[in-house]
């Protein structure tokens, strides 16, 4: 009996789950310790509505509608976690994912206002810009040894001014905000396939939020099944020995980076192009999808399957926050909580770390 | 009467998953005697030495320490009772300095603030009286591995530790710093210290331990007095059977050229000065080359110039009659060129990756193991990695789904060896390929080195061991400050006159 818990324990994918639950849970456990200081009366309330998320609502059809939003939300986030994933994978840390998202966001929409070209195309055209950022990054890695942290950081804000810049022409008269893509660039709304009725009429919900799915189980493939992940994979586990077995690592690793930009783009066209949002050219700070995808990646798992329940998680979280009573805290609380619990979902592996060297010392595996 | 066991480890059991590793194993040390470990690869020494030193927690047994049972629950408890240990592959922080690698953890401190003159003049003490000359001030990544190791014993004797582990401490070191080390672990006995010493080569065993615990497959097996045995009969309880210590070899005319390399030149990382100079040779069919050579004349750029990690920066190197000189690492391991690489956890094996990956690791791209689609053919990989384990015999708690970082280090080896040999190459390149080996499997490598030359293939040898350039090559190069100094018959020459060359008081004229 004690031997099957410890070889239970051991499992990889059972220690995954178990690290990202206590993560779930410690991060709530904080928020909710914040929540106390800040208004004690109101904390219990809070912290339910925040976990609750679209449930608060009692009529099932809008609850179902506000559902839709978190999962209009969730698709980009799913993105760039993929985008940071497949990085880490080959031992690169993305965190250029975004401003890839901001790169793809331009773009995208940019395409679709100026040039009023078709969703796909313009998605084509901002996985493209993406997949350049990326291959700029990779570049100065592979041939120069510029640490991709760096890079990152710098082209993120590069992107975002420029892109800023760009989209001053399609703004509006009267607001920092672009046009309104459903009214200016009706081609380039992505198609919802009748998805939007299964939400009460979201029309928000499109094939994005399939296609996130489907291409995170599509990364899932590659890196498990092809030979283009194993190599991937052992570049990023011992590039000496990539190299010795003839693998082109610095080929390899400006792929990666393309590739990871090309789905951090490909995120910001699925949530820009639904409408939900326009763009803010006044934006001053870089959104912060693609760091939260950081922590979306490590909460699952650094598994793509486990990623798309993560995504999912956080946006939820977030969402939740909206609904938290505005006469008892200041607005700013729901990003406090959600905040502190992403900031949690980081300490993942570290948990995960904890636990096999436990398990080790008993059953002695790695 | 007192106790004369300094440490007792008594009926230990320590099981991984998929393995005994230990199977009720009693040792004990006494108190100022060095104790061999002996065993095969595989055999379970660096798990029970871990369990002493509480890496790992046994299934069953005790431990006691001057006949008191106590807990080893984890390295700092080893510390509190006076334990250390040197690991196979060592433990210090590259970029740190010596010192600051020594007193790492125990760090002498006064309100917060470093006192590293203390610390100085307390290591600089113990090198004196110890005979180990280290350069406290010195980057450990600058350092010779034999200075490394000097510093994992200062570690533990700045630790006043009295019992000291040796995990296969010679493996990495060259003829000369290994009687260093025999040397200084004598005057660690004679001021008072107990020494467990693990080691594949039986001469030094003979020549340094007390006595010897053997193990095979996790089993006890015996203890032996040394001055009453021999070699021979340590080895036949180690394997199970006698071992040829003799290479059988028989005469053999080399055919065609294989390989041939001229005016090679190569740069060097740490100095100005090129690590290969103006080298040139030929490998024939059918013939096994070695190059001589103390640790450090060139012999690892002259591999890396060869194999392709590193350009080379003149000189010409052509394979089977083809010129490969700016080739590609791939191309090279596609039109013939095997290598097994002298470091084996950096760049013979993805550690991270199990067993059967890392044997397709030169062939996953061929049509057998990729489909035209590019997905993987699993079945075949594993029926491919099965075929290897068992016809090179490579011993593993889970067989092909083992992951590479959780099998002995020997057993590490063999799983390169069968993957490099069984591509079946035109040219075999072979760093060291025995480090680490046990008698036995030593002996199988051996015959598979001379086996690839009877089959007309060309065999390149680089070692550092005089036994092995002494008994196995058709020739021998000696290589000295980025030159080839000398060529020798191994049948003619003596072990002295290899020694002049490697030394560099005698050279050929050109
Ligand atoms: N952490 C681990 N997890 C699972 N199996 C392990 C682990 N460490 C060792 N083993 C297995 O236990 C057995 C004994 O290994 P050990 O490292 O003790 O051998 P060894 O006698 O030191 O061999 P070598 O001479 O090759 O270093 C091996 O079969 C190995 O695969
Ligand atoms: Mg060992």
């Amino acid at each position: 009996m004690k031997k099957e818990k410890r070889s239970f324990l051991q499992n990889n994918v059972v220690q995954s789950l178990l690290a990202s639950l206590i993560c779930i849970v410690l991060g709530l456990f904080i928020g909710f310790i914040v929540l106390l200081f800040i208004n004690p009366s109101g904390a219990v309330d809070a912290i339910l509505t925040i976990i609750k998320n679209f449930m608060v609502f009692p009529n099932g059809n809008i609850a179902l509608k506000y559902l839709g939003n978190t999962l209009v939300k969730t698709a980009p986030l799913l993105m760039c976690a993929l985008s940071v994933l497949f990085s880490y994978k080959v031992g690169l840390f993305n965190i250029g994912a975004a401003g890839q998202y901001v790169i793809g966001a331009g773009v995208a929409v940019y395409a679709a206002l100026a040039w009023q070209l078709p969703w796909w195309l313009c998605a084509l055209l901002a996985m493209a810009a993406g997949a350049a950022l990326g291959a700029v990054s990779g570049l100065l890695k592979s041939y120069f040894n510029v640490n991709e942290v760096i890079s990152g950081i710098m082209l993120n804000w590069i992107s975002l001014y420029s892109m800023n810049m760009l989209l001053v022409k399609v703004k509006e008269d009267t607001s920092p905000y672009t046009k309104q893509i459903a009214i200016h660039g009706k081609a380039a709304l992505l198609p919802s396939l009748g998805l939007d009725k299964l939400f009460y009429n979201n029309k928000y919900v499109t094939i994005a939020v399939p296609l996130a799915v489907l291409i995170a189980v599509l990364v899932w493939v590659v890196l498990e099944k092809t030979k283009f992940g194993y190599e991937l994979k052992a570049t990023g586990m011992n590039k000496n020995a990539a190299k010795y077995s003839g693998m082109a690592e610095k080929r390899n690793i400006i792929v990666t980076l393309m590739i990871g930009g090309a789905l951090a783009a490909l995120g910001a066209t699925m949530f820009y192009l639904s409408g939900y949002e326009q763009w803010a050219t006044s934006q001053s700070s870089v959104p912060g999808m693609g760091f939260n995808g950081i922590a979306a990646a490590f909460l699952g798992g650094l598994n793509p399957i486990g990623t798309i329940f993560a995504s999912f998680f956080i946006q939820h979280i977030t969402e939740g926050g909206a609904y938290v009573d505005k006469t008892m805290y200041s607005s700013q609380i729901s990003d406090l909580i959600s905040s502190l619990i992403i900031y949690l979902c980081g300490f993942v592996l570290f948990m995960k770390h904890v636990m096999s060297k436990h398990a080790a010392k008993k059953g002695g595996k790695e | 009467m007192e106790n004369p066991y300094a440490i007792e480890m008594l009926n230990i059991t320590k099981v991984f998953p998929g393995i005994v590793a230990n199977d009720d194993i009693t040792l004990q040390l006494k108190k100022g005697e060095i104790h061999a470990l002996l065993g095969e690869n595989g055999a379970g020494k660096s798990t029970l030495m871990s369990v002493l030193f509480g890496l790992y927690q046994p299934e069953k047994g005790v431990i006691k320490k001057d006949g008191k049972e106590v807990k080893v629950n984890n390295p700092n408890d080893a510390n509190e009772l006076g334990i250390g240990m040197v690991h196979q592959h060592f433990k210090l922080v590259e970029c740190f300095s010596v010192l600051d690698n020594i007193i790492l953890g125990v760090e002498p401190c006064k309100h917060g603030f470093l006192q590293k003159n203390a610390a100085r003049k307390k290591v600089l003490e113990l090198s004196e009286k110890y005979g180990l000359q280290v350069n406290p001030d010195a980057i450990i990544e600058d350092i010779t591995v034999g200075m490394q190791q000097r510093t994992e014993i200062l570690k533990m004797l700045y630790r006043d530790n009295e019992i000291l582990i040796f995990d296969e401490p010679t493996a990495v070191l060259t003829p000369q710093e290994i009687e260093e080390l025999m040397k200084i672990m004598k005057n660690l006995v004679a001021e008072g210290k107990s020494i467990l010493f693990i080691s594949h080569k039986l001469n030094e065993i003979m020549s340094v331990a007390d006595r010897c615990t053997v193990l095979r497959k996790g089993k006890y097996v015996g203890t032996v007095e040394i001055k009453d045995t021999t070699k021979e009969e340590l080895s036949r309880m180690m394997v199970g059977r006698d071992v040829d210590f003799v290479v059988q070899k028989e005469e053999k005319t080399p055919g065609e050229v294989i390989f041939d390399v001229e005016n090679l030149s190569v740069g060097s990382k740490t100095s100005k000065k090129d690590a290969v100079k103006n080298v040139s040779f030929r490998v024939r069919a059918g013939e096994i080359v070695c190059i001589a050579g103390i640790d450090g004349n060139g012999q690892t750029e002259l591999v890396y110039g060869l194999t392709g990690l590193e350009p080379v920066k003149s000189g010409k190197i052509a394979l089977c009659g083809k010129d490969i000189t700016k080739a590609s690492i791939r191309k090279r391991n596609t039109s013939g060129m095997s290598h097994i690489p002298e470091d084996r956890h950096k760049h013979g094996l993805v550690l991270d990756y199990t067993l059967e990956d890392n044997i397709v690791l030169q062939r996953y791209f061929e049509p057998e193991f990729t489909g035209k689609t590019g997905f993987l053919k699993r079945g075949n990989i594993r029926a491919y990695a099965e075929r290897l384990i068992e016809q090179y015999d490579v011993r593993s708690g889970q067989g092909p789904v083992t992951l590479a970082r959780s099998m002995s280090g020997g057993n590490q080896q063999k799983a390169i060896i069968a993957r490099e040999i069984d591509k079946d190459p035109q040219l075999l390149v072979a760093v060291q390929p025995t480090r680490g080996l046990d008698v036995g499997a030593i002996e199988y490598i051996h015959r598979q080195l001379v086996a690839q030359r009877d089959a007309g293939r060309g065999v390149l040898l680089v070692s550092l061991e005089l036994e092995e350039v002494l008994s196995v090559p058709d020739r021998i190069l000696v290589m000295y400050e980025g030159e080839i100094v000398g060529e020798l018959d191994p049948k003619t020459t003596t072990a002295e006159e290899l020694g002049l060359y490697m030394s560099g008081a005698k050279r050929e004229e050109k």
